[in-house]
């Protein structure tokens, strides 16, 4: 069977023998895993002028209607997880501060309420808010987080960021940040290093206090009044450079013991940073040459954190436009950029790929062999390349064997072939 | 006409604002009863918040709690324990529930104006106008443990930033004119406005600025909501909030705090209906009103065990009185003086301003009924506003209604997730055919239901 509005797909290249086989077997397969898809969701889409395609409804953008469609359409096409942007400070084409631009969306709603809206109308898809861990309280957010993961029923995950500019600061007024430069790359090392030594600790102390109820604390003992065994809740008692946190959490321990923690990382530091902190890391490589070193260097990362270099999920992020005819995706994007008002073509950190699911599916192929456990696509224009990831990519790549047709999982650990984590405070049984 | 009782004036009555408190962490709820089903599980928010919209209530609330309470340096065991999160809860209900107002406390002591501004407009945005926003004071170090900013406030200062986090807050919520977001595909116009959102922020206690994120919302503000009881309170109120949580459910009480906070109001240019009143309350209902008599015996034995008594004992006497017999008469020493050491992060601490006065009145109570010490708990700590047979508990609430008594009540079942039920299917059919209680929603956001319409917008900059 055809997806309609799919284009006849190319030969498929020969396949390393397990990843041939239909991804449901391979899931069964203990320790085994399949390709991972996720879509990251942003405003209209991720091209600056996304907003005033034909298809594009930035007059719901702060509807939550909007975002439980988008989900849906990822739930429909069975993508592990979604992701939803979020930052502190108002979007800008400027790192240093607000700009004056009135051409380009601007505002946003708080990514984790966006996911909590979404949560209790989806059924199969992770839902992975992006939080600031900069400014931010780790009690808080490790709460929330929890509280997703409960309204899921273990569905939930984070995607953590730093904040380093001054209008992030500025919004909180409690630290001083270096004069700003005009763009990250510009930072002082030393404020960036501690940046995610910072974020290192935040992301301990939001682990500890998931883990600072133990799963059976709840005992409801009539006979002796006790609603919990106490000796099954923790203090975390965690004291670091930027804070102290002693706990318990007030929220019992989240259906995943530990919800998905991932981390977009360009460089060294921030993979140093996903190793001690996150179970997934997205990265953008350029090319296959480029993934296979990043996938090393992250897997490199993670041994050096004293964690199994085969336990790290790397995710490859992509800016795609897609069209089953290539040459409208081409001229899609071109008008994109056109109308966008900047002087350059639209740029992003990840690559740009501009094609056909066919196409892209080749290319996911290709870096899958090279160690790359899953993609994370950024549509360029929302709803349009969300559908063709739904509608063309994923029913692709199950053709070719390598995408799931069902959720095999309850859990977003379980899509992802992540186990049930101990809980670092539980005595083992005796 | 205005000084006679008004609940004979048929048509013209006043009408009645009901909310739905989720039971949990408090010495009200019964978790010991077959019944009652899990306080964290989404599944009994949603079963809660759908009886209370079928019900027609105005709106749902949900406390909040930031740290473990703790008796004797230990967790405290004995009550619920535990709770999800506020706003993921709330913003969860929304996708849930249609009409049903969505209110949470959240405290301005450990957050921060930007991100709690953030949220609740964020809310408002996802439940299409429908949050509201309890604003409290946390008061101690104890909590600040949990948090990077530590610390406590002393007393006085307590208020002075909460107001200041509340006019932050406004401000904030004001930054963004409606209409600001133009999303002209044509023109390529988004933003009507280049500097929408902006702020600057300068008191004692905040210094910030920058763009807020948010576009207006539907309601423009949140409701807001307060709770203190205190002078300083009561002025916050009147100046700053829609609605009062108040704690003066009996009659009288009720009455001279409504008259209080509604005379307040004139100050500030608000007119009376501009600040609802709405005493938290509990109810036990009964066929008749004898059963419900009987049964609210029962919820208080429930709601008080014999370890719960020895807690809350030691709670007033400030000593180690874990070796003392529930059933036996209350102690003979007196209770130790000075500052509060046996229970931590509890309001109730508080209510004891002198302990042994208070002890001496127990005594008088135990002596002239001959009570256990578990009866005197049972006794003095009885908080069921509403006991009867659902015609009576309607008539009740008419009444403190109609006498300005309340403009309406936070109702807090016993019982997660159905204690409301009864309560929904029973008295709230009375109400309607009083013509006292809509019969349906008339409006789709909270201000709307609360009759509580937003103030104008302040020009900006």
């Amino acid at each position: 069977m055809t997806a309609p509005g799919t284009t006849p797909q190319p030969v498929p290249q020969p396949l390393p023998q397990s990843a041939a086989q239909p991804a449901e077997q391979r899931e069964s397969v203990p320790g085994g895993r399949g390709l991972g898809l996720a879509v990251a969701l942003d405003g209209c889409g991720w091209h600056p002028a996304a907003w005033r395609e034909a298809e594009a409804r930035p007059g719901e953008l702060f509807s939550g209607r909007y975002w439980t469609e988008l989900v849906g359409e990822a739930e429909h096409g069975r993508l592990d997880f979604v992701t939803i942007e979020d930052t502190l400070a108002l979007q800008s084409s400027r790192f240093d501060g607000p700009d004056e631009r009135v051409d380009e969306v601007r505002g946003r709603l708080d990514a984790v309420l966006i996911a909590a809206r979404v949560a209790p109308r989806t059924r199969g898809i992770g839902i992975v808010p992006t939080a600031v861990v900069t400014h931010t309280e780790p009690f808080h957010l490790s709460k929330a987080i929890a509280t997703l993961d409960h309204v899921s029923s273990g569905r939930a995950g984070v995607r953590v960021r730093v904040a380093g500019s001054p209008a992030d600061a500025a919004h909180f007024g409690r630290r001083d940040v270096p004069v700003p430069p005009a763009s990250p790359g510009a930072l002082p090392a030393e404020f960036v290093a501690d940046l995610f030594d910072e974020a290192g600790d935040y992301v301990e102390v939001v682990r500890r206090l998931w883990d600072s109820w133990e799963d059976d604390a709840e005992i409801r003992d009539v006979a002796t009044g006790r609603f919990i065994d106490r000796e099954k809740l923790h203090y975390i008692d965690f004291a670091g450079r930027w804070f102290s946190v002693r706990g318990p959490s007030i929220v019992p321990r989240p259906p995943q013991g530990q919800p998905l923690v991932t981390a977009l990382a360009h460089a060294d530091l921030p993979y140093r940073f996903a190793a001690r902190s996150a179970d997934l890391v997205h990265v953008t490589p350029s090319d296959a040459a480029d993934a296979a070193r990043i996938v090393a260097e992250v897997r490199a990362a993670w041994q050096a954190a004293g964690r199994p270099a085969a336990d790290a999920r790397v995710f490859a992020d992509l800016v795609v436009f897609l069209d089953d005819d290539p040459g409208r995706a081409v001229a899609r994007r071109e008008r994109l950029d056109e109308r966008s008002g900047r002087r350059r073509p639209y740029r992003s950190d990840a690559r740009i790929f501009v094609g056909t699911p066919a196409g892209l599916a080749d290319l996911i192929e290709q870096w899958s062999g090279l160690g790359i456990d899953g993609f994370q696509l950024r549509p360029a224009v929302l709803p349009t390349d969300l559908v063709a990831i739904t509608r063309g990519l994923a029913p692709e790549l199950r053709r070719r064997g390598l995408f799931r047709a069902e959720y095999s999982a309850d859990t977003l650990r379980g899509t992802l072939g992540l186990g049930l984590p101990a809980n670092r405070y539980a005595v083992a049984a005796t | 006409m205005s000084g006679q009782p008004s609940g004979q004036v048929r048509g013209k009555a006043r009408q009645v604002h009901l909310a739905a408190h989720f039971p949990g962490v408090n010495n009200t709820t019964v978790w010991s009863d077959p019944r009652s089903g899990s306080h964290i599980d989404f599944a009994s928010f949603v079963h809660f918040a759908r009886t209370a919209e079928r019900a027609r209530f105005d709106f749902l609330f949900l406390a909040e709690g930031l740290r473990l309470r703790e008796q004797r340096g230990r967790i405290h065991d004995l009550d619920v324990v535990g709770r999800p999160d506020t706003f993921t809860v709330l913003a969860a209900l929304a996708a849930v529930t249609d009409r049903l107002g969505l209110a949470g406390t959240i405290n301005s002591t450990f957050n921060e104006p930007f991100e709690v501004a953030r949220q609740f407009a964020s809310l408002d945005h996802l439940s299409d106008g429908r949050a509201a926003w309890n604003v409290v004071t946390s008061w101690d170090a104890f909590t600040g443990e949990n948090f990077r900013r530590g610390g406590f406030l002393p007393q006085e200062q307590r208020y002075e930033r909460a107001e200041q986090f509340l006019r932050t807050a406004l401000e904030l919520f004001d930054s963004w004119a409606p209409g600001d977001i133009l999303a002209d595909k044509e023109s390529g116009v988004f933003l009507r406005d280049a500097a929408a959102g902006s702020f600057k922020h300068t008191d004692s206690h905040f210094d910030i600025r920058g763009r807020f994120t948010v576009p207006r919302s539907p309601q423009g503000r949140p409701v807001i909501f307060q709770a203190g009881d205190s002078d300083a309170g009561r002025e916050f109120a009147a100046s700053s909030a829609d609605a009062i949580f108040s704690r003066h459910g009996e009659f009288h009480a009720g009455r001279a705090f409504y008259a209080d906070v509604k005379r307040r109001l004139a100050r500030y240019g608000r007119a009376p209906q501009d600040l609802l009143v709405l005493p938290a309350a509990t109810f036990v209902l009964g066929d008749t009103d004898a059963q419900a008599r009987e049964r609210a015996a029962e919820v208080r034995r429930q709601q008080v065990s014999g370890a719960t008594a020895i807690l809350l004992l030691e709670q007033l006497w400030n000593r180690d009185l874990s070796g003392h017999d529930p059933d036996g008469p209350l102690p003979t020493e007196d209770p130790l003086p000075g500052e509060h050491t046996i229970a931590q992060g509890r309001a109730s601490v508080r209510m004891f301003d002198d302990r042994l006065a208070t002890a001496r009145r127990w005594r008088e109570l135990a002596e002239q009924h001959k009570l256990t010490t578990r009866e005197v708990i049972i006794e003095v700590t009885a908080r069921q506003t509403f006991v009867g047979s659902p015609a009576t508990v309607a008539e009740t609430i008419n009444h403190f209604v109609q006498e300005q008594a309340a403009d309406g009540f936070i109702l807090a079942p016993h019982i997660t997730p159905a204690g409301l039920d009864e309560f929904a299917d029973t008295v709230v059919p009375l109400l309607q055919e009083r013509g006292v209680f809509r019969a349906d929603y008339e409006g789709t956001t909270l201000r709307e239901h609360l009759g509580v319409g937003g103030r104008p917008v302040p020009a900006r900059r």
